[in-house]
């Protein structure tokens, strides 16, 4: 939304004023139905957990606590969402293309892979030149290993999602091979291990918080994509060969190139969340990497409607039903599922809502405008 | 609306007093009564790794002054070390057992030093000088039960031919699979043991498959090192062999199948520490112990074993108990023919080169890579 259109001074015209009025509507339909959808799925969930002789009303006021109720909550909440975000990009990004990626999980794995050999082939070189060649080894290999999936379809044929999905056990078996074999630290015994990339290399928290810098890595690419994907040329074109693949062709855009450069960057986002993984969390690749975060990931990215921006909250949302999932068992006695439960409810309300856009009276579009 | 500065602090201090509201009669309520934190990697009631932890964490529920908080599927990343974080911000807790083994480095010795007042107590890792002083690591030497299993399956075979289904080939499973067979050859000097890899801790299909697969082959009694032997039991005992279980007792999964089985015995252990705890003595720092020490257990013998495979499995029990027997000792050659231990040299339970056991002994068909 333009900050300009909200200031409109008083002499405009009628017809732009209705535009307006429509352009506010638009935006709010935007956020209220999710947002319905959202406390529908609360309301379901506690539905549900009443069932099981629980009190709702307890169920809400430790969610809120557990994910947002005190600062230490909060930056719990944002650890979680960090890399979230990221692998979320990776099936954001392609879906502007039509494409369903589901293989950031795969990429994350081989960023971490690649992160952590560039560290462990740079012994000695100062922090921040290692940092910056694991970001850059991580992006690389995550994107080369997405951008795999975007070409197998393109040259050959091959469902993306189905590609994409298999090439994560791929890189599974491509990780635990190399973790209990060539690249095993001989004194990590009973739990294989590459040698560690060393303290001095780890790139820290946010100053002032518990949040690793992921968090920020995140913000910034999700931004970043939003302005490429809505406010450049080169998403433009994305958008149009994804609305309709022959108008594309018809009007000269380069389509391969189109998908090729869109699943690198979106592989190049899992990439860096599997970088941050080692830089800022576990100091060295073992199978502690293969946490699900790449398909926590679709499930944001779907939640988002595939938005870049959208991305940011919905990942901070999960990452609070993470969060607070803890405290919901120690306080209430339920069993670790019942997240999964509420998270499966939420991802299906908010599907079911799509079908609502449109046909809410108060949103309902007047006259002809 | 302006804004005095007298407002903008009634603003920072209702702030302030709302946090203070929500944290302080949480740590208030707890201020006499320990606060303990228990973190699975998996369900409690896995009828394995987990639930024996669980039954630990149990048998403190029955200590006065003693309040136990358990989160379960807390994954091997910064999500348990926020779960730690969570249990002492949240629910007060002073003392706590993260009991997997990934959540030992880099995540309890990071949560350790931020909080050195707290005590840290972790299953299977392997303490050093280096590591907080406020931190501790135990575990059992439970290969004395998986021998004694041994000697159980060596008298009740008729084939001669045993199949264990393993996760991964690091020491603490080959110490499993070679004290288990050095048992069964003590009475069945003939018998072989057939090992089947999985690739990880849990993963019920390829479980079920190896199962499958040893009792083609033969095989008779099965037995396993994973995390949730229920799906190995189950199988075994579907198809007609005799099983030995692992971390609890499974006999009631398969009464007429069961043999016996290695079995942890938190429920002693934990109340030991606790008390060692609450009464201001210090935990020692590496804690080992097995049969003798009462850290783990031998299962019920099961109504089909033999009055000779009773008395000598009883005889070794014994022997081990008062800590007379030694298992592993020279001359022991491993299954590529080559002396792992010479002639004379006795290795006991203490001994630090068994914690880096790389072979599989005499009488086992498979390979550790």
């Amino acid at each position: 939304m333009k900050s300009d259109v909200l200031i409109a001074p008083d002499h405009l015209e009628k017809s732009s004023r209705a535009a307006l009025r429509e352009q506010i509507r638009g935006a709010a339909e935007v956020v209220v139905i999710p947002a319905l959808a959202l406390v529908g799925a609360l309301a379901l969930f506690g539905v549900f957990v009443a069932l099981f002789g629980k009190n709702p009303l307890d169920l809400y006021f430790y969610m809120y606590q557990g994910a947002f109720g005190t600062w230490f909550s909060w930056q719990n909440t944002l650890t979680r969402a960090a890399p979230l975000i990221l692998t979320a990009l990776c099936t954001a990004l392609p879906a502007q293309l039509g494409m369903v990626i589901i293989g950031g999980e795969g990429a994350l794995l081989m960023g971490a892979l690649a992160a952590t050999s560039a560290a462990l082939a740079l012994p000695g070189a100062p922090p921040l030149a290692v940092q910056v060649a694991m970001a850059c080894a991580g992006m690389i290999t995550g994107g080369l290993w997405i951008a795999l999936s975007g070409a197998l379809r393109q040259y050959r044929g091959v469902n993306e999602t189905i590609s994409s999905l298999l090439l994560v056990y791929i890189a599974l078996a491509l990780l635990n091979h190399l973790v209990e074999g060539p690249m095993r630290d001989p004194t990590s015994l009973n739990k294989p291990s590459t040698s560690e990339i060393g303290a001095a290399n780890m790139i820290g928290t946010i100053p002032g918080t518990d949040v690793h810098w992921g968090f920020a890595f995140g913000i910034i690419a999700a931004v970043l994509s939003y302005v490429l994907i809505y406010h450049a040329v080169f998403g433009f074109a994305a958008r149009v060969a994804g609305g309709n693949l022959r108008a594309a062709k018809v009007v000269g855009l380069s389509v391969s190139r189109l998908i090729l450069i869109i699943c690198f960057l979106a592989g190049a986002a899992a990439g860096l969340a599997g970088m941050v993984e080692v830089a800022a969390v576990q100091g060295r690749t073992n199978a502690n990497l293969a946490a699900g975060y790449g398909f926590t990931g679709i499930l944001v990215a779907f939640l988002a409607r595939q938005n870049p921006l959208a991305v940011i909250p919905v990942a901070i949302l999960l990452g609070g039903i993470g969060a607070s999932g803890g405290l919901l068992q120690r306080r209430l006695g339920l069993p670790d599922a019942s997240v999964l439960v509420l998270q499966g409810m939420i991802f299906i309300a908010v599907l079911a809502s799509d079908s609502l856009y449109g046909r809410l009276p108060f949103f309902a579009r007047k006259g002809g405008a | 609306m302006t804004f005095d500065p007298l407002s903008r602090r009634r603003l920072l201090q209702g702030t302030a007093a709302l946090t203070v509201a929500t944290t302080v009669p949480l740590r208030a309520a707890f201020a006499k009564e320990t606060t303990i934190g228990f973190i699975y990697v998996g369900s409690r009631d896995d009828y394995g790794y987990n639930q024996a932890h669980a039954q630990g964490a149990a048998a403190l529920k029955k200590l006065s002054d003693i309040k136990v908080v358990e989160e379960e599927k807390v994954p091997e990343t910064d999500a348990v070390e926020k779960t730690m974080e969570s249990m002492i911000n949240l629910d007060g807790a002073t003392l706590l057992f993260p009991t997997s083994f990934g959540y030992y480095n880099p995540h309890m010795i990071k949560i350790a030093n931020k909080h050195p007042k707290l005590r840290f107590e972790h299953c299977g890792g392997l303490w050093t000088d280096k590591d907080p002083k406020n931190a501790g690591s135990y575990f059992g030497y439970i290969d004395e039960a998986q021998y004694v299993s041994g000697v159980v399956a060596g008298h009740s075979t008729k084939s001669g031919k045993f199949g264990f289904v393993a996760a991964k080939p690091i020491p603490q499973v080959l110490r499993n699979i070679n004290a288990f067979t050095m048992g069964a050859k003590l009475a069945n000097p003939k018998a072989t043991l057939q090992v089947i890899f999985t690739g990880d801790w849990s993963m019920p299909v390829k479980e079920a498959e190896a199962t499958n697969s040893l009792i083609d082959q033969g095989v008779d009694v099965v037995t396993c090192h994973v995390d949730g032997p229920k799906t190995v039991v189950e199988n075994a005992a579907r198809r007609g062999a005799m099983v030995c279980g692992y971390h609890v007792n499974q006999a009631t999964l398969a009464p007429q199948a069961y043999l016996t089985g290695a079995e942890w015995n938190w429920e002693v252990l934990y109340p030991r520490f606790v008390k060692m705890f609450t009464a201001g003595e210090t935990i020692p720092n590496f804690y080992r112990g097995g049969l003798k020490e009462g850290l783990v257990k031998v299962s019920p013998y099961g109504s089909m074993v033999s009055e000779a495979a009773r008395k000598q499995a009883d005889d070794v029990k014994a022997k081990l108990s008062d800590g007379s027997y030694v298992i592993f000792k020279g001359p022991l050659v491993d299954n590529k023919g080559k002396t792992v231990i010479a002639s004379g040299v006795n290795r006991g339970q203490t001994d630090p080169e068994l914690e880096k056991m790389d072979y599989l002994v005499d009488g086992v068909i498979g390979a550790t890579s």
